[in-house]
């Protein structure tokens, strides 16, 4: 007979290597499973299956991972426990917003006037760098740079109604001046629409030849989603689709895109843009994600699979969105014309065609995310 | 009434008309026995609906839905004043009264006579009840925090009046088509189940079930088909009430087995995007009807 402890114990090691292999089981929820099993017959294993389940799982995505670690924790050998997570304080490094050339450091007595002119000009040529071609250094910086863009999307009118604005009479706030003033009708109070801003999908290539921009452009995720927790979402586009705004919303940059690197199967791999795309309105731009909102893909258009599936997808996400923007690296390059299978295939479902080669071009794409 | 375990809870549904499979029927139990929120999600038309009205049927009480939508708020939802009524009973006291009364009266304006209960409130109220909240997805995310006090309290709060709890927690039963993730402040005290489609034999079951007086061979081959059109990534794969409709069509029109004119001809009682038609009647049709014994 299995006592509580070894229960609980069992238990809690369990809800430990779910949380390793990213199922958010919480202390809550583990709570919850220890006082379901209490219900049951423990001896059923079906039973004890569905009852830590449905108090341990809360989203599709982590029902597989459930049962592989059910069979091998329960039904199998029991793999050793994960260690403890502790969070190292990350290595806090003052730097000078500026400090492209280590050579100016030298020069530290000279005129500072001279120092921060310099600098400026250097941040100025990076602009317009190609995000490819960047050194070590400047790379950095540039993501700091990312990292400071923080995407606003334009407003829709919703159904939500707020004091200001003056379309409808607030019956509410009337009423209750009114019997405020012991009954004397006094002034009417309006309501107006309240606005919002549009939802933001970011669907980002991380196939191969993708890969010099890929960085940069998860960064710029990581930015849109600390602007916009609630209205953004982040998924990644290879030989297949993986949902990354979860680890986008990691406060820390670096810890996020670390994060989200563990969570891409696909990275560096090949490209089939179409059925991705494909999987992305099936599983949720159709059901709503897409729906009414501002739709950013990058990708350079290789597309291996089948060009004319990509055009079909393009013309269910044009017809789903409010606008459709095509973000690829090389518009900005000299003599470039939209002449990949993918990207002839897309071109007539699009709204704009910008380029996202260098921080420039990045914020030009900040400006039409705006204007929507 | 009370459910001794999973088992006895799936076979009082199969005798409401529900037929779960056993992951429905252990939450269903356990949902009853913690006083747990259950939170159920699925393609749409799999029967997360059915099973809270089966729910209710099972524990012999009445059902109460509140449908969500863009823009719900707390006064349709949860409670309103009643203003016109407030402001005739002010009318009635007159004008000329004394302090004291004065006080009086301005205290009893909010009193819960002048309360208008909307669906949650009402359900509260009421126990025992099954609360729906369908389709929480389609709320804004705002509304979401109307439902926290509810689901771990089992109360709402009226700043004006107090808190009004239920007697007895009522099962409570959310629904999502995952249209946006609901936050997870809402997830993380509801048991989460995902309602998958039936197998190929329980689906049959399911479609005689609720045509009684269908042929066997006929349930039989449109839930085949189905099967097979599900497998074959259409824009919106048929749930199971779209097997159901597509059976009972079928039925009306005098079939006992599925032939290929009718089924093109019915065709939009399971199939409705116009791509997906045309697909299904070109490719996929004939050699899902060749397949059938």
């Amino acid at each position: 007979m299995t006592t509580r402890e070894e229960v609980v114990g069992s238990l809690t090691g369990f809800a430990r290597a779910l949380r390793a292999a990213g199922v958010n089981a919480d202390r809550f929820r583990l709570t919850t499973a220890i006082t379901a099993l209490a219900q049951i017959d423990p001896g059923r294993a079906d039973d004890v299956y569905w009852a830590t389940r449905v108090a341990l799982c809360s989203e599709p995505d982590d029902l597989p991972r459930f049962d592989a670690l059910f069979d091998m924790w329960f039904r199998g050998t029991r793999p050793t426990l994960p260690a403890p997570v502790r969070n190292a304080a990350p290595k806090q490094e003052l730097t000078p917003v500026a400090r492209l050339d280590r050579s100016e450091q030298g020069r530290q007595n000279e005129d500072d006037d001279e120092v921060l002119r310099t600098a400026a000009s250097d941040t100025e040529i990076l602009r317009h760098r190609d995000l490819a071609e960047l050194s070590g250094e400047q790379r950095d910086e540039v993501h700091r740079l990312i990292a400071l863009l923080a995407p606003r999307v334009g407003k829709r009118r919703t159904l939500r109604r707020s004091p200001r604005g003056t379309d409808r009479i607030d019956v509410r706030r009337t009423v209750r001046q009114l019997l405020k003033d012991g009954g004397e009708p006094g002034a009417l109070r309006y309501t107006g629409r309240r606005e919002k801003p549009r939802r933001l999908v970011l669907l980002l290539d991380v196939s191969g030849s993708m890969a010099p921009y890929a960085d940069a452009l998860l960064r710029f995720g990581h930015a849109a989603v600390r602007a916009n927790p609630a209205t953004t979402e982040v998924f990644t586009l290879g030989t297949r689709l993986t949902r990354v705004t979860r680890q986008l919303r990691l406060r820390d940059p670096d810890l996020a895109l670390t994060a989200a690197g563990n969570a891409i199967p696909d990275w560096s791999g090949g490209t089939r843009l179409g059925e991705a795309l494909q999987a992305f309105l099936d599983l949720w731009g159709q059901r709503g994600t897409a729906r009414g909102a501002v739709v950013v893909i990058a990708s350079d258009g290789w597309e291996r699979g089948d060009a004319a599936l990509l055009g079909d997808q393009m013309q269910r996400l044009a017809r789903l969105a409010h606008l459709v923007v095509w973000v690829n690296p090389h518009r900005g390059k000299r003599g470039f014309a939209p002449i990949t299978g993918g990207m002839v295939a897309a071109l007539p479902h699009l709204d704009e065609l910008i380029a996202g080669h260098s921080l420039e071009s990045l914020r030009q794409l900040v400006e039409v995310i705006a204007r929507a | 009434m009370t459910f001794p375990d999973p088992d006895s809870v799936g076979r009082a549904l199969d005798n409401a008309g529900y037929l779960p499979d056993e992951g429905v029927a252990t939450a269903a139990y356990l949902a009853m026995r913690l006083a747990r929120p259950l939170f159920l999600e699925g393609d749409p038309g799999v029967g997360k609906t059915a099973l809270a009205q089966a729910l209710a049927t099972i524990t012999e009480a009445p059902l109460v839905r509140l449908q969500c939508y863009e823009g719900i708020d707390a006064s349709q939802a949860l409670y309103d004043w009643d203003f016109p009524r407030q402001v005739l009973h002010l009318r009635a006291a007159g004008d000329n009264l004394a302090s004291d009364d004065r006080a009086q009266l301005e205290a009893s304006l909010y009193d819960r006579r002048f309360l208008v209960a909307r669906p949650i409130l009402h359900a509260l109220e009421n126990t025992p009840c099954v609360l729906l909240v369908d389709e929480i997805d389609r709320a804004d995310d705002e509304f979401e925090a109307f439902l926290l006090e509810v689901l771990s309290e089992n109360a709402v709060t009226i700043p004006e009046l107090g808190t009004l709890r239920a007697s007895e927690p009522p099962l409570v039963v959310l629904t999502s088509n995952r249209t946006r993730e609901v936050h997870d402040a809402l997830k993380r005290r509801c048991l989460y189940h995902w309602v998958a489609h039936p197998t190929f034999e329980r689906e049959v079951e399911i479609v005689v079930r609720h045509i009684p007086d269908v042929s066997q061979q006929l349930a039989r081959d449109v839930a085949a088909v189905v099967g097979g059109l599900r497998a074959a990534d259409l824009l919106k794969p048929p749930g199971v009430a779209e097997t159901i409709d597509w059976t009972q069509a079928l039925h009306v029109l005098g079939s006992d087995r599925l032939d290929g004119t009718r089924a093109i001809a019915t065709m939009g009682a399971a199939v409705k995007y116009h791509e997906d038609q045309v697909r299904v009647e070109r490719d996929l049709l004939p050699s899902l009807m060749a397949n059938l014994a």
